[in-house]
């Protein structure tokens, strides 16, 4: 074996050590003060306003800057059920049958400006996302539906009231874009947080320049004794993935928080070997098919199984998971959710049945069942992007012309993209995405229910028996029967009626200088970003 | 010739205005806006009502005339406005990023000359020899080669060269610190991107050096100084170069002014915070008021660098008179 190589295989070995979970002594290691944490990013926000935007781009460089009411352990990140306090002193449990939560507050927290921040300040900010005011706009407002009120009946309570029980509530909450804004600011002016950097996180000293870099200084202040221990960040936006792989590996920034495939992963740990560490986990992030109910032949139920039954998904994961940031076949809950699937009862399912020989002779009998010739064209419209869209959608294509199909790849930019599937509607099957910040699966799988209330499901259809689920499990505390709502939801969506389907679920890749400590990696790439815990053992 | 500079500069406005007309109505031909984008982060949860407020913020709603009536109103009194993706003042955002442009431009030009203006020379006046055939295989290879796929070697070979000789990867910084801050970062940053364009840059000026210098060598009136007995070096580079150099004169300028916008791919590679790389996110972010700012800039560059060139030609060949 070839020195290189055998540098290759070491690193391997230790990465793969540390997701084994064998790297607790390292964790039990003494934090150490200093340093600046440089992170490449690879896009810039359109504001700073966590409540109005909806893209990572801003999670990575402002989130340190802010506190939030309740958030993923960062200790724990890979638990997608571990919410923890930030600004409260303990996770409240439901009252008034599960339909109130009594939140109390820190005490002697502070705004950057010096301005004690309090329980009007929570409500202020949980009023702007729930309840927006005309003319302000408020992205995920929908994740709070089932909030009645919220109130704030002393400076260090906030007490949620519920329409009624929901287990989606505390998720929703624990949101990485829930900063807490100060009111007296937003009494001023509810836009003031778009152009403006003003919270209570380990951060402060917000610097920007445009198009290249925003800065920070730890806060002297903040309220976690002994954090953070960085002394400042620096969030370097780089758009070209070739160069941010470059600038980890020329030091010139030490980690990008969304993923890389396997190929610049394996690059990385070849040049670098034990200076370079790699995090990995399952995302919740998933890839979807969504055949166009309005136009034929897609608006029959055999085509559309027909389409699902094609798909090797078990074999596809195993090959594409090399090239490609998709790896978890999974249903429409995320994989590692209680409320997810097993592999067991995935294989119930049209699409991911064992035997991919049967599961395609089912599919060319339903095709010719509704009369669709041998060699029939349509087209899939997909994103430009090539990590996974693209790449994803070339293997579709080969897994339908197994069963004599001859499918067309139209790519387009993300607003051509968006425009056809929200606008013009004359797709025939199209790529489409579902990716959420906390694990939610009661919300997430709101992309399958009727497009009138979905506002995000682009096949066009609309499903009552879907709906009556989702309002069903959205409306009980019960696990167990989450779960069985779930499975039937599932059964129907991805099998029966055939409405949509899952390709794989992302599967995120973090290669990192080593020097970094503190940080761990999480399902999604909006989650555990304030970097509190975040230092440099250098 | 006041007559000539007068005119000159009335004809720009027609033409500044054409190119307003195009962006304006050709960036609205393409499908989806900078709302849908902005509310596209995750794939779900999309309100229709977030898109209409969105829309109506940024004046989208607006009939297309109104939009452009209000559009070029505010260019002719010098507002820009502000940028639909960042809110922010277009003027303060593209000043930013046009010292990092000209700062490239300006280095790559002075790449350019240094390499092209000898190389010219060597190549016509050794023609057919080995001298010449280097020239025009190292000017061909310009050509050829993208800059910024050069750019990307660039960046291979020094990590690469810097872990095999020293141990530890180097690459160039990735943010730009202004020359009249930290000159060395500066440098370390720049000088690689001016390299990889002043190369391409210099192969085509190269060429036509020495196509110019060929024609200008078979001129009568150097027959004439070589009958004088006039060494060659005089007459190359006091009778032969200043006549030869007006074509060249004028790519350089084209090529100037197309660096000002046009380093689109390059800037991106070496993480430029310049004009190309805004122009790219602008347009991918469908953000109207930048994309439509830049190319007036970019089209403003071009007419003025036309017209500089051309009363260079004065300068460099007295017979020229314009009127």
């Amino acid at each position: 074996m070839s020195s290189g190589l055998k540098t290759f295989a070491a690193s391997v070995a230790v990465t793969a050590a540390l997701a084994l979970g064998l790297g607790g002594a390292m964790a039990a290691e003494t934090p150490k003060k200093g340093g600046v944490l440089k992170f490449v990013v690879p896009d810039e926000p359109p504001s700073f306003d966590g409540h109005r935007e909806t893209t990572f781009a801003l999670i990575h460089p402002i989130a340190p800057f802010y506190s939030l009411l309740a958030k993923v352990n960062p200790e724990n990140s890979s638990d997608p059920t571990d919410i923890i306090c930030d600004l409260c002193t303990e996770m409240p449990k439901a009252t008034d049958g599960g339909k109130t939560f009594t939140f109390k507050l820190r005490q002697g927290v502070t705004f950057e400006d010096g301005s004690p921040l309090d329980a009007k300040d929570v409500k202020a900010t949980f009023d702007k996302i729930i309840f927006p005011a005309e003319g302000v706009s408020s992205a995920r407002k929908a994740y709070f539906v089932m909030v009645d009120s919220v109130e704030a009946p002393d400076a260090s309570t906030v007490v949620f009231k519920l329409k009624y029980p929901s287990s989606a509530f505390i998720p929703a909450l624990a949101m990485p874009f829930n900063f807490i804004y100060d009111d007296a600011k937003l009494a001023q002016d509810m836009h003031w947080y778009e152009k403006n950097v003003l919270g209570s996180g380990p951060f402060q000293k917000f610097e920007r320049q445009a198009g290249a870099f925003i800065k920070g200084t730890a806060s002297p202040n903040y309220y976690e004794k002994g954090k953070p221990y960085l002394d400042g960040i620096e969030a370097i936006f780089a758009k070209k993935e070739s160069l941010r792989v470059q600038a980890i590996r020329g030091d010139r920034a030490a980690i990008e928080f969304r993923g890389f495939p396997p190929q610049s992963r394996d690059d990385l740990v070849k040049a670098l070997g034990k200076d370079i560490t790699v995090q990995e986990s399952d995302w919740n992030c998933v890839l979807l098919i969504t055949p166009n109910h309005r136009k034929k032949p897609f608006d029959d139920v055999r085509v559309r199984r027909a389409l699902t039954l094609a798909v090797d998904r078990w074999g596809g994961s195993e090959y594409l998971s090399k090239i490609a940031i998709v790896k978890t076949v999974g249903g429409i809950a995320f994989p590692k959710h209680p409320l997810a699937a097993t592999k067991a009862e995935l294989e119930q399912l049209a699409g991911y049945w064992p035997d991919l020989a049967k599961s395609r002779e089912e599919a060319k009998k339903l095709l010719k069942e509704a009369g669709i010739p041998d060699g029939f064209k349509f087209t899939l419209n997909n994103r430009a992007v090539d990590q996974p869209y693209k790449i994803v959608g070339t293997w579709l294509i080969d897994q339908w012309k197994q069963i004599g199909l001859a499918v067309d790849q139209q790519v387009q930019p993300t607003g051509p993209f968006y425009d056809t599937l929200r606008k013009k509607q004359d797709f025939d099957v199209s790529i489409d995405f579902n990716c959420q910040s906390i694990v939610n699966p009661l919300l997430d799988v709101s992309k399958f229910i009727s497009a009138e209330r979905s506002g995000s499901q682009y096949g066009g259809y609309e499903d009552a028996e879907v709906d009556k689920l989702f309002d069903a499990m959205n409306q009980t505390d019960d696990t167990a029967e989450q779960r069985k709502l779930m499975r039937r939801m599932e059964q129907i969506v991805l099998d029966e009626k055939a409405l949509g389907f899952i390709t794989m679920w992302w599967y995120r890749i973090i290669p990192h200088r080593s020097y970094v400590k503190g940080w761990n990696v999480s399902p999604s790439h909006y989650l555990n970003q304030d970097l509190a815990n975040v230092w440099l053992d250098q | 010739m006041h007559q000539y500079i007068v005119k000159r500069i009335l004809l720009m406005i027609p033409t500044l205005f054409g190119a307003a007309v195009l962006v304006f109505f050709l960036m609205r031909m393409i499908p989806g806006d900078v709302c849908e984008l902005r509310l596209a982060g995750t794939g779900s949860t999309f309100d229709p009502q977030a898109l209409t407020l969105c829309q109506e913020e940024l004046g989208l709603d607006e009939p297309m005339f109104v939009q452009f009536a209000s559009w070029v109103g505010g260019f002719f009194v010098g507002d820009l406005g502000t940028s639909m993706w960042t809110n922010q003042p277009i003027v303060s955002e593209i000043a930013l990023r046009f010292q990092v442009s000209l700062q490239i431009a300006l280095m790559a030009t002075v790449v350019s000359i240094v390499i092209s203006i000898p190389m010219g020379i060597i190549s016509a006046v050794k023609r057919n020899t080995w001298a010449d055939y280097a020239v025009r295989a190292f000017s061909i290879a310009g050509i050829a080669m993208p800059s910024f796929w050069l750019g990307i070697l660039i960046i291979l070979g020094l990590l690469v060269t810097s872990q095999a000789w020293y141990g530890v990867p180097w690459m160039p910084p990735i943010t730009y610190v202004p020359i009249w801050e930290d000159w060395k970062v500066n440098l370390s940053m720049l000088i690689w991107p001016a390299l990889a364009t002043g190369y391409r840059y210099s192969a085509v000026a190269t060429r036509m050096t020495r196509s110019a210098m060929l024609e200008v060598l078979r001129e009568d009136y150097v027959r004439t100084a070589r009958a004088k007995g006039l060494i060659e070096k005089v007459i190359v580079n006091r009778h032969a170069l200043k006549n030869a150099l007006l074509p060249v004169v004028t790519v350089i300028g084209i090529e100037f002014a197309f660096l000002m916008g046009g380093l689109v791919v390059t800037e991106q590679v070496f993480n430029l915070n310049g004009l190309g790389k805004l122009f790219v996110e602008s347009v991918s972010n469908h953000d109207y008021t930048m994309t439509q700012s830049l190319v007036m800039l970019v089209a403003l560059i071009f007419v003025v660098t036309n017209f500089i060139v051309d009363l260079f030609y004065a300068w460099l060949d007295p017979r020229i008179r314009y009127s």
